[in-house]
């Protein structure tokens, strides 16, 4: 395949794998959405109060972002797990596909809902009258006369269904579940936008494919052939049981690698995967998780091992907005790690991944600004651009009150927008990471910290509690503590994340690693 | 039949002949639908008692009631999505007939209405008006039942297939030896098909009687303002034919 785009290549090798992932995930929630809307718009047909509180809950359902339900049903199904483990000693996953599974299926919801209903109410009632004519019961009415007229007026509530599910089964990557959504988060972090396009158009050929199946499905069932219904009534069981199995079985892939949606951690994700196949270990990523997922999942065990930044853990996951040297404050989270989730702390990479106010070096020259408390007097008249999260974190709330900053706008942003915005002058300053190879790539500097408002955030290495004790795991992983100077990572962060010429993270993590082992 | 109260129909009093072929008439609103569908309760009566063939039907199951009697319905009220012998078949399946018998019936019942039985396989959306109504009344009939209920069964056609679609039945009607209760707001219809005509208004029947003694002599003016339609017509018409002048 000489001559093929190396970006396309990679996409082309995951296609199976995310592919695969997303039909079934989006298909199983398509087939759980309808085995409960339809008996539940045949329940509430003959009951209208039944049929306006169902069809309210099902549209305020479809008002919350997609992202947040996914999100939501993470800890709802962490709390359910914890409780079925002590009542029947038997735990399931909550990562990945069951919170997937759940939203998507109320997504689906309303379509099917909603379309049954008017097809049903939209029969001429006169023939629903010749049908109670003729001698048939209320039942025989519905399934003989009544159903089938309305199949055409159903079948597009399911069309709409489907093709809203396969789009939203995008979003489900943060929540750890494998779809088409992982080309288009790690290439939106990455500029790969190859992988971006190759996400979308995937699942739009897979949304138009679905919607063009269920047509032939419709024409099928219009004929009434009773082999037709079987076969569609077997083919919807046979997704459900698959995607049912899959579900409840993990399969045994060896251990699982966790990482957040940001190149640093593909690269670290990739790095740990190939020290522990080094070691005759096997070992999966799982990609793009939330950072607010993340954690939970370690603890609960559906990651055995990621890299979280000590800052983030001390202000986020402890609640603490004390102060305290970089290595006491890492013995601190060790022990409290230890104690409040029998997480293990194996150690610091050595390198830090801290929060930095950055600025145009030429732009923070003119105007005299060296740290962040220059900034004081400036900050009203000026814009500032964050990640998704910053603006949110007590850390920000922290470093305006030490050091009375008050910006004229805070804009949110893809962090890979982010230098880009701050190097144009569409924002000033820009929240920027300190390991990340374009603050140099783009001229910025990185303003000081004098009243070290912002925590350190070493990278860490965290194990699961059930992983703590596990020698092969702690062998293959305790070369990396202490081994990877900042200079190093920023180097790789930037051969993923530049605009041309991009090394994939599994082929960084090799530089990397050869680079820091010699 | 003697249903009783206030509502679309009130203080009626009416009974039916075995092999009687009576005709509701009166204006629209007048309540003739309404009754016509309180004797297969598809009208449940708030008050009264209705018979057939002695017994109380509020006693009896009214699906089962609804197997055993012909109803055509106004506006013909096929089943679109049906073919024309699955409509023709629909009461015959839900009584549990076997098959073949279906089939044949089917077929029977096509001729006896006199359409070609290539039409079997149509959908009721591919059919003329006229044919259409005959796989009403096939459908109706299928089931053998003694009592047929027809609410405005030939409207919406044009007038001669109106008429030999009328005259076709009242064959039928004869030949089988049915009960027929026909609504009808043509009242030369139903001066042409039925034994007996009842007339009603604002919901209440007015009067009663033989064809031929409401044409003569009927009592009220209700009766009279409808039964003068028919005779007008026709004298205009026997006029016509003998050559006189007409104004």
């Amino acid at each position: 395949m000489t001559g093929l785009d190396p970006r396309i290549a990679d996409a082309l090798a995951h296609l199976p794998e995310y592919l695969g992932a997303h039909v079934m995930l989006s298909f199983s929630a398509l087939a759980l959405g309808l085995a409960l809307s339809l008996p539940l718009a045949l329940a509430s047909i003959n009951a209208p109060r039944l049929r306006w509180a169902m069809l309210a809950l099902a549209s305020v359902i479809q008002t919350i972002p997609s992202l947040a339900l996914l999100a939501l049903f993470y800890p709802l199904l962490l709390g359910l797990s914890v409780v079925t483990k002590t009542l029947t000693g038997a735990q399931f996953s909550a990562l990945g596909f069951l919170p997937s599974l759940l939203a998507l299926t109320l997504y689906s919801m309303l379509p099917i809902l909603r379309n049954t209903l008017t097809g049903l109410l939209g029969v001429d009632a006169a023939v629903k009258e010749a049908a109670m004519g003729v001698g048939m019961t209320r039942t025989q009415s519905l399934f003989q006369v009544e159903l089938p007229l309305a199949l055409p007026v159903i079948m597009a509530g399911i069309r709409t269904a489907a093709v809203l599910v396969i789009g939203t089964a995008t979003l489900s990557t943060p929540v750890g579940q494998t779809s088409l959504g992982n080309y288009i988060f790690a290439g939106l972090q990455t500029q790969n936008w190859v992988f971006v396009l190759f996400g979308c158009g995937a699942a739009a050929v897979l949304a138009l494919l679905t919607d063009q199946a269920l047509a032939l499905v419709e024409r099928l069932l219009a004929r009434r052939e009773r082999s037709s219904l079987l076969i569609a009534a077997a083919g919807v069981a046979l997704l459900l049981v698959a995607g049912g199995l899959t579900s409840l079985y993990r399969a045994d892939t060896g251990y699982v690698i966790g990482a957040k949606g940001f190149p640093e951690q593909y690269i670290l994700a990739a790095l740990m995967q190939q020290r522990l196949n080094a070691a005759g270990l096997a070992a999966t990523t799982r990609d793009d998780l939330g950072s607010a997922v993340i954690f939970n999942a370690l603890a609960a065990g559906d990651v055995d091992a990621y890299v979280d930044y000590s800052g983030t853990i001390w202000t986020n996951t402890m609640h603490r907005t004390d102060m305290l040297p970089r290595e006491a404050m890492l013995r601190e989270i060790g022990t409290w790690l230890q104690a409040n989730h029998g997480v293990r702390l194996l150690g610091p990479l050595g390198f830090e991944n801290a929060y930095v106010l950055a600025m145009r070096r030429d732009r923070a020259a003119a105007l005299g600004v060296h740290t962040i408390a220059d900034l004081a007097t400036l900050a009203p008249k000026m814009a500032v651009g964050g990640d998704y999260e910053i603006f949110a974190r007590p850390e920000w709330r922290k470093l305006r009150e030490a050091y009375g900053l008050s910006f004229r706008q805070e804009r949110q942003m893809q962090p890979l927008f982010m230098y880009k915005a701050v190097a144009d002058g569409e924002v000033d300053v820009i929240t920027a990471f300190s390991s990340d190879g374009r603050i140099s790539e783009f001229d910025l500097v990185a303003l000081t910290d004098p009243l070290t408002a912002i925590p350190p955030y070493d990278a860490i290495l965290l194990l699961a509690p059930s992983r703590g004790a596990d020698a092969a795991l702690t062998r293959a992983l305790q070369p990396l503590v202490g081994r990877i100077p900042v200079e190093r990572m920023r180097e790789a962060n930037l051969t993923v994340s530049r605009e041309s010429n991009q090394t994939p993270p599994a082929e960084a993590a090799r530089h990397l690693w050869t680079a820091v082992s010699k | 039949m003697y249903p009783d109260g206030r509502g679309a129909v009130r203080g009626v009093s009416l009974a039916v002949g075995k092999g009687e072929f009576l005709a509701l008439i009166g204006t629209s609103g007048a309540g003739k639908t309404t009754l016509l569908k309180l004797i297969n309760r598809l009208v449940e009566p708030t008050r009264g008692t209705l018979r057939v063939d002695g017994a109380d039907i509020a006693a009896t199951d009214p699906v089962r009631l609804r197997r055993g009697i012909g109803y055509v319905f106004q506006g013909i009220g096929l089943f679109p999505h049906l073919i024309v012998a699955e409509n023709i078949a629909v009461t015959l399946r839900l009584l549990g007939w076997p098959k073949p018998d279906i089939a044949a019936r089917v077929s029977e019942m096509l001729d006896l209405v006199r359409l070609p039985r290539e039409l079997a396989g149509r959908l009721p959306a591919t059919l003329s008006g006229g044919q259409a109504q005959r796989v009403g009344v096939a459908r109706a009939l299928a089931a053998k039942p003694s009592i047929m209920l027809m609410d405005e069964p030939f409207g919406a056609v044009d007038p001669l297939t109106r008429d030999a679609l009328a005259r076709d039945y009242r064959n039928l009607h004869d030949a089988l030896g049915l009960t027929t209760v026909l609504v009808t707001h043509d009242v030369l219809e139903a001066v042409l098909l039925a034994d007996r005509i009842a007339v009603m208004e604002a919901g209440e029947l007015v009067e009663t009687g033989t064809t031929q003694s409401l044409l003569t002599d009927a009592k009220t003016e209700a009766a009279r303002a409808l039964m003068d339609m028919p005779r007008r017509q026709s004298e205009r018409v026997n006029r016509l034919s003998a050559g006189a002048a007409v104004r």
